[in-house]
């Protein structure tokens, strides 16, 4: 475990060092911040699901951003042969580097926080396990775009192709719960459970269900282990 | 001590390496030849547990580079091809990672952090971005980056190359002063380097190992022809071409006249030194030499036959 804390503070480091998270937590910042205050006086509501609305599809571009380079980059400057000569799991490497893309992503989300101090001063009746629950969903889906943009970031040594790959798989798992008109009735009712959004919308409406829960950590574990073998099966090649 | 038996490397249907077995001994420096695309870095790749073996074996001190990669993987120093850095890191920053993951911290870190500053010639460097570094302080930030554990063995790919001449003394010198304590093992495509610094020599040529003993072993187990350069004045082609007829030992190479000047190559044996016969020639003939070079083999010429005569096959 310590290497892994190893690996993630020094890409944190590496997120700091660059203009990279600067970037990302300003954009990420405003953009939530627009499409919030925008309509917030409008509705009159003390909640922030306006907010709540906007991050998921904000995330379907900047989670993919945030995480190409993380292992891509490691293949593409050669530094992957100096980790692989190290004495540490492929594990713990991958879990280090999905980390700090998670770490940041929190991160933007905690600066988010800024406008459930704007409710709390003009709002009455704020409902704080919603709030709490909504962020949940966030933080949960921030984890599952952020392993799926890891395992996008592992099979490639071109950040491009890897923002394009994580682009892609977030968006087919965004979809999905918008293609349910499309399908068979037999089938339908898998598909649903495996879009994210209806995850993410129980939970966003309060109800903090296991199978919500099942479902995002078997999501985040299934494509950190798709990265860990991705970079296995390479030593092999 | 480090044993490779029959090692192999196959990519889809490419054989890059082909069972090559060779041992390495503790406190020797060893040189690793061979042409680009020869398999020096692949069978690295191998010996450092980046690559997994299509077959055969890599043992270091017992251990398996399969089943005890980690335990190899703490013995042994590794700078790879084209020197990977993390560019962004401050020197100092970039060697305390790689040091934490190699459970050195604190005072230990401090100490070995002193210890290759002093032996890579960093002092001026160390709180600087690794972007802003020359290449060579670039170099030996990646040589003090493979040494900040103390490794018994060090594995370099290409240590010099892409350096100034001065850089390549200083870096051979160090290479050295290593290899009093340590097992070293260099790669390397160009001979003057290795020669220099190593106690013994590996050619691979073709994913095969076509050569292995010390400089000296190789020298005379070479065929051993002196190659003469003549410069002559007033030379006819048919007394050029009657030496041969009337000195056995020598044997025509080639010819070629500009200005006047007529420029011979011929050949003889090592152990009989024709010189005196041929300058007697001369004189009879009313050669006028100008300039007698005798170029004896040497490490690139057999360097180039080893690797050349295999071409050739192919």
């Amino acid at each position: 475990m310590r290497n892994v804390s190893t690996i993630c503070k020094r890409e944190l480091g590496g997120f700091f060092n660059s203009p990279m998270a600067y970037i990302f937590l300003v954009i990420f910042a405003i953009v939530n911040g627009y499409f919030f205050t925008n309509t917030f006086f409008l509705f009159g509501q003390s909640d922030l699901r306006v907010l709540f609305d906007i991050v998921p599809l904000v995330y379907l571009f900047f989670i993919p951003a945030v995480s190409m380079g993380l292992i891509a980059r490691e293949n593409n400057l050669g530094t992957m042969e100096i980790m692989s000569t190290m004495p540490i799991n492929t594990y713990e490497f991958v879990l280090g580097k999905f980390l700090a893309a998670s770490s940041l992503i929190l991160l933007g989300l905690v600066a988010t926080s800024i406008h459930l101090f704007t409710l709390i001063s003009v709002g009455t009746n704020v409902d704080y396990g919603a709030i709490f629950s909504g962020y949940l969903g966030l933080a949960l889906m921030g984890g599952t775009y952020a392993a799926i943009g890891t395992y996008a970031s592992s099979v490639t040594e071109n950040q491009v192709v890897a923002f394009i790959i994580g682009v892609f798989i977030v968006l087919v798992f965004f979809m999905l719960d918008k293609t349910l008109v499309f399908v068979p009735r037999s089938i339908a009712g898998f598909i649903q459970f495996l879009a994210v959004d209806y995850h993410l919308s129980n939970i966003s409406r309060g109800v903090i269900d296991s199978r919500n829960l099942v479902y995002f950590f078997s999501m985040i574990g299934f494509f950190i282990f798709l990265a860990i073998r991705t970079l296995e099966m390479k030593r092999w090649k | 001590m480090i044993k490779v038996s029959d090692l192999s490397k196959n990519y889809g249907s490419v054989e890059a390496v082909k069972s090559i077995s060779f041992d390495l001994l503790d406190g020797e420096i060893i040189g690793f030849l061979g042409a680009n695309g020869a398999g020096k870095t692949t069978t690295l790749k191998m010996m450092t547990g980046y690559l997994i073996p299509t077959e055969g074996s890599v043992k270091v001190n017992d251990l398996d580079i399969i089943d005890d990669i980690h335990e190899i993987q703490k013995q042994i120093g590794y700078l790879p091809e084209l020197n990977p850095l993390y560019t962004e890191m401050r020197v100092y920053e970039y060697l305390e990672f790689l040091a934490t993951i190699r459970d050195i911290s604190g005072r230990d870190f401090k100490d070995a952090l002193a210890r290759v500053v002093e032996q890579c010639g960093l002092r001026g460097v160390v709180h600087k971005t690794i972007s802003d570094c020359s290449k060579g302080y670039k170099q030996r930030i990646g040589l003090a980056a493979a040494m900040i554990h103390d490794p018994k063995i060090l594995i370099l790919d290409e240590p010099v190359t892409g350096l100034d001449p001065n850089q390549i003394v200083e870096i051979r010198e160090l290479i050295k002063s290593l290899g009093k304590e340590k097992l070293v093992f260099m790669s390397s495509h160009i001979l003057q380097e290795i020669e220099a610094t190593v106690d013994r020599i590996i050619i691979i040529n073709k994913g095969q190992i076509v050569a292995n003993g010390t400089s000296s072993e190789l020298m005379s187990s070479s065929k051993g022809n002196v190659l003469l350069h003549m410069d002559v004045k007033g030379a006819t082609k048919d007394s050029i071409e009657h030496v041969q007829a009337k000195l056995p030992s020598v044997r025509f190479v080639s010819f070629e006249e500009t200005d006047g000047l007529q420029n011979i190559q011929f050949e003889y044996g090592k152990d009989k030194d024709p010189r005196e016969d041929l300058f007697k020639y001369a004189v009879k003939n009313k050669w006028k030499i100008l300039k007698m070079n005798p170029h004896t083999t040497n490490l690139e010429d057999i360097f180039r036959n080893l690797t050349m005569e295999d071409n050739a096959d192919a």
